[in-house]
């Protein structure tokens, strides 16, 4: 089939709006994605149509929404190419399924004082502070890969970093800010040789490439729904079957019990032992809908339409004088996601200005300041792609920041 | 162009041209506040000349409003006796929360009422703030009192 953006951007009404007089250039699905009408309509029809409880009715709607919600389930695991449905733990987002590993992860692994778990300095602060509060509740050392000056992990170290003190590496599979995919192998590779478990966020690389799980050999991927054309309050973290079913529970209440008396509880086995409660269960099914509409377009055809449009936003972004690109500069090894400095100008100011003139950017820490602070500056100025970004919405972002520089100039 | 109430030259200009910016000894009180959602960060410091605030100095990194804002605070209570820079941080901050509904007293306010504009933009609120909030803060650690320290809304 071939990419027609066109045809695509016809399947997302918000694409039609203007912002401030301007046909709105969406720059910004790094931080969320937009949703096509398949999705919002498939939510609609459970609302109004479906609507009951999971997992707990023998009625009519609760049997169909549970069919639904464990339908979603299916089409994610297959989406990333896992062994079995029950592998699959529906979250609320990306940073519950790094905080369900901390704790029941960390618990399992029993840490210690002298056990170390290993980070990245270009990672999301989603996936620096859980692994923190779980050293300081366990005595553990964090420890981390640094950062090329061209955006890469700098893995020059990498067998002193993961040693047989190492418990778990937890590294971004595509960064928020410099949009680097980190091929994580020798990573991996060198974990298994001691016996360190992997962990991979991948919040940025499961919405815009093809994700194998089993090909990338890691024990744990998180990812979350609404950076991937579903609704918010709906993530998945997946994991090895064996190692969550080792795992102990992380919120406790009703649907992750086997069975409670007063004087104690067993648990179900994964992934009910991990959802507790009430699931978003509209959510579930939109995101059900979106690995549909992804997997209908093909992730290789959306990684690709990406590369090129990554490759024409560098070359036109680097063109441009005063403009400092912060990743790699070239679209190998990088997705759709650019962060940039204007000089002169704060990335507040950029984004104000870029408002104004229809085109919405990311500007700020994008939740990753130890990553803003290995370049040195406090904030960058982001633009981010994905399958309905266009090159007229590239050249629109060029343009406005030709008037950046006029106000400012 | 809608951002014309937002960049005023007077906020441009005291930007570019930031009045009494840099740390200077010695004081009597020094405060930092972030803005925890955009990273912006300001130091004030304030030295106190019995009821007066002698001079502010102060260094941050952040966007234009907040370095402006930081400029215009300088210059307008640098010299001034405790009950007056009250009266004008209070203008200051209910010009800010008004949502661009309040007309501002350019007796009070002098190049502050160029920030008018901000207030129409909820987001940026919270930058125009930042420098007073640590005022406000260094202050009372010099042993001034400007004024209760109002619940910012942004």
């Amino acid at each position: 089939m071939t990419f027609d953006v066109a045809r695509i951007r016809a399947d997302f009404p918000i694409l039609d709006r203007e912002i401030n007089g301007h046909p709105l250039v969406y720059l910004d699905s790094a931080n969320t994605s937009q949703k096509p009408r398949q999705v919002l309509e498939i939510m609609r029809q459970h609302n109004e149509r479906h609507n009951g409880n999971v997992s707990r009715s023998v009625h009519t709607l609760g049997t169909e929404a549970t069919s639904a919600y464990e339908g979603a389930r299916a089409k994610i695991a297959s989406f990333v190419n896992a062994a079995t449905p029950d592998e699959i733990v529906f979250t609320k987002n990306s940073t519950e399924a790094i905080n369900l590993v901390a704790y029941a992860g960390g618990q399992h692994l029993n840490l210690k004082p002298g056990d170390e778990i290993v980070v990245s300095e270009m990672e999301h602060h989603s996936n620096i502070v859980p692994w923190q509060l779980l050293c300081e509740r366990t005595g553990a050392t964090l420890r981390w890969f640094g950062v090329t000056d061209d955006g890469r992990l700098d893995e020059s170290n990498l067998d002193d970093l993961v040693n047989e003190r190492t418990k778990l590496v937890s590294i971004v599979h595509m960064s928020n800010v410099l949009g680097t995919i980190n091929d994580v192998s020798r990573i991996v590779a060198r974990a298994r040789q001691v016996g360190a478990l992997v962990m991979l966020d991948c919040s940025q690389s499961v919405p815009h490439l093809p994700v194998d799980v089993r090909a990338l050999g890691v024990d744990f991927i998180a990812f979350t729904g609404h950076k991937m054309l579903g609704p918010t309050g709906i993530g998945v973290l997946w994991g090895k079957y064996e190692l969550l079913a080792a795992m102990p529970p992380f919120l406790a209440g009703g649907s992750m019990i086997e069975t409670v008396t007063m004087q104690g509880t067993t648990y179900a086995p994964p992934p009910a032992r991990f959802e507790a409660g009430t699931p978003p269960i509209a959510e579930a099914i939109g995101l059900g809908a979106a690995v549909d509409y992804l997997t209908a377009i093909g992730m290789e055809n959306v990684h690709q339409h990406e590369q090129d449009i990554t490759a024409y936003a560098l070359k036109a972004l680097g063109d441009m004088p005063g403009v400092r690109i912060f990743g790699p500069s070239t679209p190998d090894g990088r997705g759709g996601t650019l962060s940039f400095a204007v000089d002169g100008v704060h990335p507040h100011d950029v984004g104000q200005i870029l408002d104004a003139q229809g085109v919405e950017v990311r500007v700020g820490h994008h939740c990753a300041k130890p990553t803003c602070a290995r370049f040195g500056v406090p904030a960058t100025t982001r633009a981010s792609f994905y399958l309905y970004t266009t090159q007229d919405e590239v050249d629109a972002l060029v343009q406005g920041l030709d008037q950046v520089r006029k106000v400012f100039g | 162009m809608l951002l014309d109430g937002l960049y005023q030259e007077i906020i441009l200009d005291h930007y570019k041209h930031p009045h009494g910016r840099g740390l200077r000894d010695p004081f009597g009180g020094e405060a930092h506040h972030v803005n925890p959602t955009c990273g912006d960060e300001v130091t004030v410091r304030v030295a106190v000349d019995g009821v007066n605030i002698s001079d502010i100095s102060y260094e941050g990194l952040g966007c234009s409003i907040s370095q402006a804002s930081a400029s215009v605070l300088h210059e307008l209570v640098t010299g001034k006796d405790a009950a007056t820079v009250a009266g004008i941080q209070e203008a200051f901050v209910q010009l800010m929360q008004g949502r661009g509904q309040v007309e501002p007293d350019e007796d009070v306010l002098g190049d502050g009422v160029a920030f008018a504009g901000v207030a129409k933009f909820p987001a940026r609120v919270k930058c125009a703030l930042l420098p007073w909030m640590a005022f406000q803060d260094a202050a009372a650690r010099a042993g001034v009192d400007v004024g209760a320290s109002p619940e910012v809304k942004a």
